[in-house]
């Protein structure tokens, strides 16, 4: 996928994510947390600021919501704390892909012993 | 071939809500966007009018289906993102879950879709949704008064219907 197909992808999240909430029939929904489908499952975690973070992983992966709330903690740190990193645009700060690619192997070293 | 029911009214008012009943609502849509069947149980939010609601669902569901296609890791060749995907064609997402509720979602070859909207923690519905398709299929396509295309007027499945939903309950 290249990138102007990952942003097509990333914005018909984010406009569907907001149309799931206004479908809810009860009161007080927060958007779609969790996708699951034939072969992927897709899990999403907004922050309190409206940005998402979603991991596409095997269907049925457990604790995909604490990587997530991980992967925030390291967005928080490398990225936002980074002075010369502009808001709302493409993140390219080494240190964050560097951490983020140790936090997955992590965590497929835990999940599948590999 | 109408697109999204024209100025054709929901179907049929809404059951009255059985105790401790888990589903809030159903929709049966058709290929064509056409909303075939909406069922009501347990809704006490209701944020835009009938019409506008189906519309909204049947474009909710088309674009997620069109967004699992393309985003699928195991298949290499994937199509753009937009283009009509055909029943059974790439990759279909079967359910979501927000934290109001969990939507559980099934598509016929014939392109009839079933969707299931029910409490946050129900388990895989995809058994129950071959079901209620089983269901449509004894009860509405093999009526010999049932016109493909309109709106689902059969009481025998209405009544079918919400006693197998309160049984999955």
């Amino acid at each position: 996928m290249d990138t102007n197909d990952s942003l097509r992808v990333a914005s018909l999240w984010h406009s569907m994510h907001a149309i799931s909430q206004q479908l809810s029939p009860v009161a007080g929904c927060s958007g779609i947390e969790l996708l699951e489908a034939d072969t992927f499952d897709l899990h999403c975690f907004q922050s309190l600021t409206g940005t998402k973070f979603f991991v596409v992983c095997e269907p049925g992966a457990q604790q995909m919501e604490a990587l997530l709330k991980v992967i925030y903690e390291l967005y928080t740190d490398y990225v936002l704390k980074n002075p010369f990193y502009e808001i709302e645009m493409p993140i390219r700060c080494e240190l964050f892909d560097f951490n983020l690619s140790q936090t997955v192997q992590k965590d497929c070293v835990a999940l599948l012993g590999r | 071939m109408q697109f999204f029911g024209g100025s054709e009214i929901s179907p049929l008012p809404p059951a009255p809500t059985a105790s401790g009943n888990n589903a809030h609502m159903m929709y049966v849509f058709n290929r064509n966007g056409v909303c075939l069947l909406y069922r009501e149980w347990n809704r006490p939010l209701h944020t835009l009018n009938a019409q506008q609601d189906h519309k909204l669902m049947f474009g909710l569901l088309f674009s997620l289906k069109s967004l699992t296609a393309k985003m699928d890791p195991t298949n290499a060749e994937r199509g753009n993102l937009g283009v009509p995907q055909l029943p059974g064609q790439g990759c279909s997402f079967h359910s979501f879950r927000t934290n109001t509720y969990k939507l559980s979602f099934m598509e016929s070859p014939s392109g009839i879709k079933i969707i299931l909207v029910t409490h946050p923690r129900t388990g895989d519905l995809r058994e129950s949704l071959k079901y209620i398709y089983n269901l449509y299929v004894d009860y509405v396509a093999k009526n010999p008064l049932y016109t493909p295309g309109t709106p689902i007027r059969c009481e025998l499945f209405n009544t079918n219907l919400d006693q197998y939903v309160r049984s999955i309950a």
